[in-house]
C-alpha cells in the first residue's frame, strides 16, 4: 500500500528528469576567460584619465515616446571595470517625465529597468535615510532619492559619482577609505565608570540637546566629497562627515574619553585641513552643519 | 547547467520524495554560473589589481560654482599673489644696490608717473583687488573660527558682501584714492 502511494505520488509529480524544453534557462557565464582582462593589463593606467563627453557617445532613447512627451535628457557618467582600459564616458539617456517618478532616483531606476540594465548605482531606502544613493547631480552632491528632477526639459541633467573618489563602476564609488576613517574616530561610547544608579547613563535635557544636528548624520559622504580640502588630502584629512561624527562623541556628556579623542585629532592633518570652505554645510542633504561641528572641535581644542 | 547535475537532482528526488527539506520547492531559483573559488590572498590580489585601474571621478570641473569654495580658492590665490609680490619686491630691494637698480621711492614714483592712465589704473586695481579680498575674507574666516556665521544663509550673505566690498574698495582706490 505504502509503496503504491509513493509510486502514485511520483507519477502525479513532475517527472524526475525534466525535459530540457521546460527547464528555465539561467544566465551563465561560459566564457570564463573573458572575465579576467584585468590580469592581462599593464599596471600603469592614469586614474585621472579624462571623461569622454556625451557629444561623442550614443544616446539611449525613451523606449516608446508618447504624444506630448516631456522628454528630458540625462547625461550619466559610465565606467565599466570589465573594460578597464577604456575611458570613462558620459552616456545620454532621454526619458519622458510624464512616465517617470518625481525624483532623480526614479529616473535612474526607470533607465535601469526599461532601457539600460547595465547602468549601476547604489540605492536602498528611496527616502533619504540610508545614504546609499549619494551622487553628484547637476554639480551638487546630494541623495538621488531626495533630489527632484528639474521639470524644465530644456535643461539637461548631469549625473556623476561622488567627486574625487575611485570609481568601482558607473555611479558607485569606492567608500573603503571613508569607512576606515569613520572607524578611526571610534564612533561609540567609551566609558570606564559604571552608571551612578547602576542602570542607565543619564543626561540632562541640555546635554541631550547638544547632540541634535549631530546624531542625524547618515554617513552618505556627500559633505566629505564636496570638500576641496578632502579631495586633495583624502589620505590624511578626515573630512567633514567623519569629523561631525567625531564631534558627536566629543559633545556627548556620557563619553569619558574626550581627551583621548582630542589627542587623536591634534595634528596638522586630521582636523586642521579644514579651511572653513563650507561646501559641506551647503550640500548636506539632511540639512546638518558639519562645518559648525568642526569649528566647535577647533574651539574646544584651542580653549582647553 | 550540466545534464549530469540535472540527472542527479532528479534521481535524488525520485529516491526520497518524502524527505525534501526545501519547503519552497521548485520556486527556488538556482543560478548555475561558472564560478571558481579562490583563496583569500588571491582575492585580495585581484581586488588590488582592480583598484589600481579605477578612475578617479571628476571633481573640480564638474562641481557647481558656489560662493563657498570659489571664495576660499580666491582667498588662497590672492594670498599667494600678495605674499609672492611682497617677497619679490623685498628681494629686489635688497639686491638693488648690488645690481645698480633704482628702487628708491622717488624714482619709483617718477617711473609710475610716466605711465599712461590705463596702465596706472589697472596696476592699482591689480594690487588693490587681491589686497581687499584677502583682508576682508580673512576677517570673515577669523570670525568663523569663533563658530559664528555658519548658517547657510549667513555664509552666502557674508561671502557676497566680501565680494561686493572688494569690488567697491578696489574701484575706489584705482580711480579716486
Amino acid at each position: 500500500m505504502a509503496s503504491t502511494r509513493v509510486l502514485a505520488r511520483l507519477a502525479v509529480r513532475r517527472t524526475a528528469v525534466r525535459p530540457a524544453g521546460f527547464t528555465r534557462g539561467f544566465a551563465s557565464v561560459t566564457d570564463t576567460k573573458a572575465r579576467e582582462p584585468i590580469s592581462k593589463l599593464g599596471e600603469t593606467i592614469n586614474p585621472s584619465r579624462p571623461v569622454v563627453p556625451e557629444s561623442k557617445t550614443s544616446t539611449v532613447k525613451e523606449p516608446a515616446p508618447a504624444q506630448e512627451a516631456k522628454t528630458k535628457t540625462f547625461h550619466i557618467y559610465r565606467w565599466n571595470p570589465d573594460e578597464p582600459t577604456s575611458k570613462p564616458r558620459m552616456q545620454s539617456y532621454t526619458l519622458d517625465l510624464n512616465k517617470t517618478g518625481p525624483m532623480m532616483l526614479d529616473a535612474l531606476i526607470r533607465i535601469k529597468n526599461e532601457t539600460d540594465p547595465t547602468l549601476t548605482f547604489r540605492r536602498s531606502c528611496r527616502e533619504g535615510i540610508c545614504g546609499s544613493c549619494a551622487m553628484n547631480i547637476d554639480g551638487v552632491n546630494t541623495l538621488a532619492c531626495l533630489c527632484r528632477i528639474p521639470t524644465d526639459t530644456t535643461q539637461e541633467s548631469r549625473i556623476y559619482p561622488l567627486p574625487h573618489m575611485y570609481v568601482v563602476k558607473d555611479l558607485v564609488p569606492d567608500m573603503t577609505l571613508f569607512y576606515k576613517q569613520y572607524r578611526s574616530v571610534k564612533p561609540y561610547l567609551q566609558r570606564t565608570t559604571p552608571a551612578p544608579d547602576g542602570r542607565e547613563y543619564r543626561q540632562s535635557k541640555e546635554e541631550r540637546k547638544k547632540l541634535d544636528g549631530l546624531y542625524e548624520c547618515i554617513l552618505c559622504a556627500c559633505c566629505s566629497t564636496s570638500c576641496p580640502s578632502y579631495w586633495w588630502n583624502q589620505e590624511e584629512y578626515l573630512g567633514p562627515a567623519v569629523l561631525l561624527q567625531s564631534y558627536r562623541w566629543l559633545a556627548d556628556s556620557r563619553d569619558e574619553k574626550t581627551a583621548e579623542r582630542q589627542d587623536g585629532l591634534n595634528n596638522s592633518m586630521s582636523l586642521y585641513r579644514c579651511h572653513t570652505i563650507l561646501n559641506c554645510s551647503r550640500t548636506c542633504p539632511k540639512g546638518l552643519n558639519p562645518a559648525l561641528a568642526i569649528a566647535e572641535i577647533k574651539k574646544s581644542m584651542a580653549f582647553t | 547547467m550540466s545534464s549530469m547535475r540535472v540527472f542527479q537532482v532528479g534521481l535524488r528526488r525520485a529516491a526520497a520524495p518524502a524527505f525534501r527539506g526545501n519547503a519552497a520547492g521548485r520556486m527556488v531559483q538556482r543560478r548555475f554560473a561558472a564560478t571558481n573559488t579562490i583563496s583569500q590572498d588571491s582575492a585580495a590580489e585581484l581586488l588590488n589589481k582592480q583598484r589600481r585601474l579605477r578612475p578617479v571621478s571628476p571633481h573640480l570641473n564638474i562641481y557647481q560654482p558656489q560662493i563657498t569654495w570659489y571664495a576660499s580658492g580666491l582667498h588662497r590665490i590672492s594670498g599667494v599673489i600678495l605674499s609672492g609680490g611682497l617677497y619679490l619686491f623685498g628681494f629686489a630691494y635688497l639686491a638693488a644696490p648690488a645690481l645698480g637698480w633704482h628702487m628708491e621711492s622717488t624714482s619709483l614714483i617718477a617711473a609710475v608717473g610716466a605711465w599712461p592712465a590705463w596702465a596706472k589704473v589697472s596696476a592699482k586695481f591689480g594690487i588693490a583687488m587681491p589686497f581687499f579680498f584677502h583682508s576682508l575674507n580673512g576677517v570673515r574666516h577669523l570670525v568663523q573660527d569663533f563658530g559664528i556665521g555658519f548658517a547657510k544663509k549667513t555664509v552666502m550673505q557674508t561671502g557676497w558682501t566680501v565680494v561686493g566690498l572688494t569690488v567697491a574698495g578696489s574701484l575706489y582706490y584705482s580711480f579716486i584714492g
